[in-house]
Formats: C-alpha cells, sequence, structure tokens
C-alpha cells in the first residue's frame, strides 16, 4: 500500500545542530507533505459504488494525481455555498472567529504532535480562507491581507490531510468564547470532501458494509449469532449458568442494539457478556437483531445523508419487530447521533413506546422522543433501585480509572452514570485530574473513523494527552484497568496503552458489570469474564 | 573552543579561584537549574515557533504533557552524569523523552539528537570555567558518558519504532479476526479482490 518515504541519511555535523525548526514560512506557503503514518489509505472504488458516492477510482493520498474530475473546483465551490445556505452554524463559525487563541493549545492532535496546523483555529483557518476568498466582500477584494487565498490543489490536499487529523472531539469548542466547534467544520470539510470521492478506505468500507449488511465488518447473520453463542459457552464456564438469548424476536419488549466491535472485538466482547449476564438475570424481555446489528454509524465520518441513510435501521428493525423501545450498548458515535441528529432526521419515534423500566418502573423521560436509552442510564437506574446483588470484591484486582468518550460526555452529557455504576461494582476506583475528564476529556486520538492501522503514529500523537492522565493514575494510584462507555474505546484506548501505559488494560463497564454481579443459582466464581483467574479463588479451590 | 582549553591550566590566580579539588561534577551539580532550563530551551528549539512557546509557557503536566516529560526525562538524565550509568535509573526517563520524538515528525537522528544538545550546552554554560580550572579531561569524560546514553537513547528509540509496527500489524489480528477466523465465518463485499482489514 502506502510507499514509505525513505528518511534522509543526516551528515555528521547534523547530529548536534542546535536548531532543527524548519525555516519560518508563513502557514498559507507551506504545502503539506504526506508523511506514512500520519494518514489514511484512499477508499477502495467498491465502497464507494456500493453506496452511489461520487468518484470511485483507485487511489492513494500520497500519489501527485488524486484523479478528480475537471471541474473538481467548482464541484467544491458549490459544495461550500449549499452548506452555508443549509447550516447556520457553519456560516456563523466561518465568520465569527476573533483569533483569540484560547482554543489553541486545547486540541489533543496539537498538544501530542506540535503542528501548528493542529490548533484547531489554524485547522479551521485552512477553510476559513478559502471562504473568505469566495464568499465574502473583503476576501474577494484584498486576498490575502484579508486572510483569503485561492482554492488550489495544494489546499485541497491540505485539508484532507487535516481534516483527518480531526477526531470532531469537540474539545475545543468547550474554551472558545463564542462557543465554535471546530468539529462541525471538519464534519462540513469531510462531507465537501467527499464530494469528489476522497474518502478514506477506513471509513468507507465500513460505510459500505453497514449498508449493505447492517454492520460495519459485513457479518451474516449466521455469524453474529454464532458468536453470541461462543459467549454464552464461555460465561456457562464461569457461572455454570446457561443463558439463551433470543435474535429476530417479533413481540419482544425491548431491542437492543450494541456496537458490532462488542460482538468480535477483543476487551469489547467481555463488555457483551456482561450485558447478557445481566439481562439474563433480570429476565428481560429483550431480543437481539442480525439486521440492526450495529450501533455505531460510520456514515457519520462522510455525510450528514449517509449518516441518516444507516442509522434508518435501527428504528426499521424495532417498528418490524414491534418492540416498545430500544435499549442501546456501549457505544460513542452512535448516542451523538441519537441524541443530536435523530430527531431532525426521523423523529420523533412515534410507533415506540416512552422507555419504561420493566424493573424498576423509571420512565426515561429524556428518552421520550428518541425512544432509545443506554445501557448505563438503565443499570444506574436498577443500582438506585436496589435491584441486582452485586459483590464489587470480585473485581478487587482491579485498580480502576474512568474515560469520558468524547461523544457521550461532551455530546450528550453522561457523566454521572457510568461512575456511579463504577463505584457499586468495584472497590478501587480513581479519577484522573480535573482537566482531562468530563466535558474536558481528551480524546482517544482514533474517533471519527481515524482508527485504522496505518495512521498509528498520528493516533499515537493524539492519544498521548489521555495515556499521559492514565500514567499519572497508573504511578501515584497503580491504576491498571481503564474502564469506558465506547466500542471504539476499547479498541482504540488497548492499542495507545500499549504503546504508552503497557500496564493498564481496558474495559467497558459493563464487563465489570458482569464481574461484579451475583446471578441467581451461579457456581462460586473462580474467573473472572476473561476466563483468568480471580486472585486468592483459585488456591481456595486447591486446599479443598 | 573548549578542546583548546589545556592550554589555560597555568593561569595563577585560577588557583585560588579554584583549588585543586575542582571538578567538573561540582560544577555541573551547582549549575545544575540552569543547564537543565538551556537544554530544555535547546530541545523545544527543534519544534515550531509557536509550539515551542506553548511547550515553554503551559506549566500544568495534563495540559502540556510533551513539555513535562522532557522536563522530567532530562532532569533524570542529567543525574546519571555523576557517577557510573545505571541503566534500569535513566531508561524510564530516557523513555520519557524518547517515546514521544519516535512517533512525531522526527527522522530518527532528530529523535535522538537532543542527547548531543547536552554537549552544546555544557561547554556552551561552562566552557570557560572548565579552561580556566583546567579540567578539560573531565570533560571529556563526561561527553563520552553522554555518547553512551545516546547509545541507549538509540536502543530505546528502535524499541518505540518496533513496538509502532508491531501494534500496526497486530493490531487488527488481535481486536477482530482472531475471533472471526477460529469462527471461520469471515464475508465481505465480494468483489473479487481479497481484503481483510475493516473495523
Ligand atoms: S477560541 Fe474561538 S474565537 Fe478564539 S480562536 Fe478559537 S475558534 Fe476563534
Ligand atoms: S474537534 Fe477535537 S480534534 Fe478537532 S480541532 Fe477540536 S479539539 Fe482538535
Amino acid at each position: 500500500m502506502a510507499k514509505p518515504k525513505s528518511t534522509k541519511t543526516p551528515k555528521p555535523d547534523e547530529l548536534s545542530k542546535i536548531d532543527y525548526r524548519p525555516p519560518e514560512k508563513q502557514w498559507m506557503e507551506v504545502p503539506v507533505e504526506f508523511k506514512p503514518g500520519t494518514y489514511c489509505y484512499g477508499a477502495r472504488p467498491k465502497y464507494l459504488e456500493e453506496v452511489g458516492f461520487p468518484n470511485p477510482r483507485e487511489w492513494q493520498p500520497y500519489e501527485d494525481d488524486w484523479k478528480l474530475p475537471d471541474n473538481w473546483k467548482d464541484i467544491v465551490l458549490e459544495g461550500i455555498d449549499d452548506r452555508l445556505k443549509k447550516y447556520r452554524s457553519f456560516r456563523l463559525f466561518m465568520d465569527i472567529c476573533v483569533r483569540c487563541g484560547a482554543c489553541a493549545d486545547k486540541c489533543h492532535f496539537y498538544i501530542g504532535s506540535g503542528d501548528p496546523k493542529n490548533m484547531p483555529v489554524l485547522r479551521a483557518e485552512l477553510m476559513r480562507s478559502v471562504y473568505r476568498k469566495y464568499f465574502t466582500a473583503s476576501g474577494k477584494l484584498l486576498g490575502k491581507k484579508a486572510g483569503a487565498r485561492e482554492l488550489t490543489m495544494d489546499v485541497f490536499k491540505e485539508w484532507w490531510y487535516y481534516f483527518y487529523q480531526c477526531t470532531e472531539c469537540r474539545r475545543c469548542s468547550v474554551f472558545c468564547p463564542y462557543g465554535i466547534d471546530t468539529a462541525e467544520i471538519t464534519i462540513m470539510a469531510r462531507e465537501i470532501i467527499n464530494l469528489l470521492g476522497c474518502n478514506t478506505d477506513w471509513i468507507a468500507g465500513p460505510v459500505a458494509n453497514c449498508y449493505h449488511k447492517g454492520n460495519h465488518l459485513g457479518l451474516e447473520p449466521h455469524t453474529i449469532q454464532s458468536n453470541i453463542e461462543m459467549m454464552c459457552d464461555d460465561i456457562e464456564e464461569i457461572t455454570g449458568i446457561r443463558i439463551e438469548p433470543t435474535f429476530n424476536r417479533k413481540g419482544a419488549e425491548i431491542l437492543f442494539v450494541t456496537p458490532s466491535g462488542d460482538l468480535f472485538g477483543i476487551p469489547g466482547v467481555y463488555t457483551c457478556m456482561g450485558y447478557l449476564m445481566l439481562f439474563h438475570e433480570l429476565g428481560l424481555d429483550y431480543t437481539w437483531s442480525t439486521y440492526a446489528s450495529e450501533g455505531g454509524n460510520f456514515g457519520f465520518f462522510t455525510s450528514n445523508e449517509m449518516a441518516k441513510r444507516l442509522h434508518y435501521k435501527i428504528y426499521a428493525e424495532a417498528k418490524r419487530l414491534g418492540v416498545k423501545w430500544i435499549l442501546g450498548g456501549e457505544c460513542g458515535h452512535m448516542w451523538r447521533l441519537i441524541h443530536q441528529y435523530l430527531d431532525t432526521w426521523w423523529g420523533p419515534a412515534d410507533f415506540l413506546e416512552v422507555p419504561k423500566s420493566p424493573i424498576t418502573g423509571t420512565v426515561f423521560e429524556h428518552a421520550k422522543s428518541t425512544k432509545m436509552v443506554h445501557v448505563v442510564e438503565f443499570t444506574a437506574d436498577l443500582i438506585r433501585h436496589g435491584k441486582i446483588k452485586l459483590d464489587p470484591s470480585r473485581n478487587d484486582h482491579l485498580r480502576v480509572t474512568f474515560h469520558d468518550s468524547c461523544n457521550t460526555s461532551r455530546g450528550m452529557g453522561i457523566f454521572e452514570e457510568p461512575r456511579y455504576v463504577l463505584k457499586h461494582v468495584v472497590n478501587h476506583f480513581y479519577e484522573m485530574p480535573e482537566n482531562t475528564i468530563r466535558e474536558k476529556t481528551f480524546c482517544c486520538g482514533s474517533g471519527s473513523g481515524l482508527n485504522a492501522s496505518e495512521n498509528m503514529e498520528l493516533r499515537m500523537r493524539g492519544g498521548f494527552p489521555r495515556a499521559n492522565a492514565v500514567k499519572y493514575v497508573n504511578e501515584k494510584y497503580g491504576v491498571n484497568m481503564l474502564a469506558n462507555i465506547c466500542a471504539i474505546d476499547r479498541a482504540a484506548l488497548t492499542t495507545l496503552m500499549q504503546y504508552w501505559v503497557p500496564e493498564v488494560e481496558v474495559c467497558g463497564v459493563h464487563e465489570l458489570v458482569g464481574n461484579a454481579l451475583v446471578m441467581t443459582g451461579e457456581k462460586e466464581r473462580t474467573m473472572d469474564l476473561r476466563l483468568e483467574d480471580l486472585p486468592g479463588k483459585e488456591e481456595e479451590e486447591e486446599d479443598v | 573552543m573548549v578542546g583548546s582549553s589545556q592550554k589555560g591550566v597555568n593561569h595563577g590566580d585560577n588557583l585560588t579561584l579554584h583549588p585543586k579539588t575542582m571538578e567538573l561534577r561540582d560544577l555541573l551539580q551547582d549549575r545544575r537549574e540552569v543547564i537543565l532550563r538551556r537544554w530544555f530551551d535547546v530541545i523545544i528549539k527543534t519544534y515550531p515557533e509557536e509550539t515551542s512557546r506553548f511547550l515553554q509557557k503551559e506549566k500544568d503536566q495534563f495540559a502540556n504533557p510533551v513539555g513535562h516529560a522532557i522536563s522530567e526525562g532530562i532532569s533524570g538524565v542529567y543525574e546519571q552524569l555523576f557517577g557510573e550509568i545505571q541503566p534500569e535509573e535513566v531508561t524510564p526517563f530516557l523513555d520519557r523523552v524518547i517515546r514521544i520524538r519516535a512517533i512525531q515528525e522526527f527522522t530518527p537522528s532528530q529523535a535522538i539528537g537532543f542527547m548531543f544538545l547536552l554537549k552544546d550546552v555544557i561547554r556552551q554554560e561552562l566552557g570557560e570555567e572548565i579552561q580556566k580550572a583546567g579540567i578539560a579531561k573531565q570533560l571529556v569524560e563526561i561527553e563520552s558518558k553522554i555518547d553512551k546514553l545516546a547509545l541507549m537513547a538509540f536502543d530505546i528509540y528502535m524499541q518505540c519504532r518496533e513496538k509502532i509496527y508491531e501494534l500496526k500489524a497486530t493490531e487488527m489480528r488481535n481486536m477482530t479476526y482472531k475471533l472471526l477466523e477460529r469462527a471461520n465465518l469471515l464475508k465481505e463485499i465480494d468483489d473479487g479482490s481479497d481484503q481483510n482489514d475493516l473495523p
């Protein structure tokens, strides 16, 4: 795939040179250089064809010729124009930045890379400068003096490079006195870039698969079912209890949807085992669907339209099965979409009922319109009403901290529920420092479709501020487990930890719930959900 | 240049200013703060100007983890100049700096070049006194110690790079395909090509 560029061999005297800084130039004048490790591969044509995206072709970002249509510039400018008319926030964000710099050093990619074009203000300026040139009187007239510049191929490539170095995490917006959300600028930029078919393979593939088969991996119904059954085998080994979940069952009260990472990825499957055990213990009348088999939505990383198309399957399936409401697993962007976009797209989902916990009777008023509840809200409510028996000492081998995923925290305000659950299922819980959690949380560095492997260096840079805070609690309190409620996090943070803090592992909150959950008729637990011996228990057995 | 400092040995008043027991390590100890500060400054100058300003200015270790790691890392490394190099002791400090530079946009030589910058800083900061005290030989010893540390830095750099390649190669296999392979159940959109690398 990508040709690694050779690094120049330095002359001996260069080794001790004091200043490696590149010659200072105006940022506008430095064209982007595609360095391996920082970008994702270009999308294969079959994926674009699958969903009718424009300009399907073989291409790679490091190639000179991106094989764009002759009128590419018109397409881009029209794309900007359309969106300026359609989204007031976009025009506002293009106009009102006063370049105060408050956001500049708040982006994890800037903090980790030191590349000034990763400052949110400058990232936005990449597009704003073109906006000024073609859509404002001063820019048309004064050009560069007004911070305006021509749209050229170099500029377009620079957009591509840096708008795929933003995880749409919104951290910068927390610090902007005007509330400018650079994530939204990135979202617009990616839509516009995709008008020319310059998607990444890592995003376009899951989109096509999801459209075709219902989930990112393109897993077929029997695969999903047999993998869940495999998890049930493991649960039986651990607890002695056989769980028989149902699939595509019409008339169930609740439809459960989780990201496909929970079905197949490690450590996602352990989280999934936690859900299975909890629902079994409650005797919940719920069903899995092998069609609405993906909570995540990579369409969101291509365009609003595509996200909308992919999202509908969850509601179509709820309708088909005749369920009352939908319970959703531990996922990140799935919840941002439900919380912020769903009603505009398809809502309100009037054919469903306002979610009401059949166990506690709690009515989830906040989900009145979407009819969808996050499993951590559901579980927190169970604990609050004393409806489940927990033995947190089964997690005593773990010292746990919690990572707020950007989407569930900044995107929709879930802060307390996961902490509440964690504090009831583990005895050792420690927070990371205040300026790295809750609304100021640091991104995993791999969100918004950047969790490919070929851009590993970029991910390690972007994730460094997060890892640094984890390292701190690891050294200070001996933290060895990083819990979260997002499937991308479970995968991405695992890799991040392996590089920065290998002492720390990653889990979903419901894995820890599953460990602590005292189930009716279970045998004495000697293993945790990872099938690893529970410290102390093993010896007890041998002593007998 | 300090290389010619031997010539300065015989200045009479040096003997009164610096008794014979004058050791370079004492100088390095006394001037620890200022040397470390200068070393830090030249390291962060390897970043673009806006960034070196940020790395210097922001004191919160979580808001500025790179600056913090560099300053902690180099002060730990500096301690090694005073005795035999203790690999287990110094490795975590070297690691703190190199692990970061190994994934930033530096060539290998730039990534570990910060060790050599220490030589320049010491010469600039203490050159004159070393010359006056006639302890250039000790400087040579210190410098060869720095060379050794730089070699260790290079090993750590290589380990970091290998880790990155390993993570690239194994991430997907570990995350998904192990299970799918076990179940032997993977299906893809079929276009005749063999590809198998999606999230
Ligand atoms: S904080 Fe807001 S107004 Fe200030 S530079 Fe950043 S985006 Fe512009
Ligand atoms: S949204 Fe996040 S990744 Fe994007 S510029 Fe802002 S802080 Fe950086």
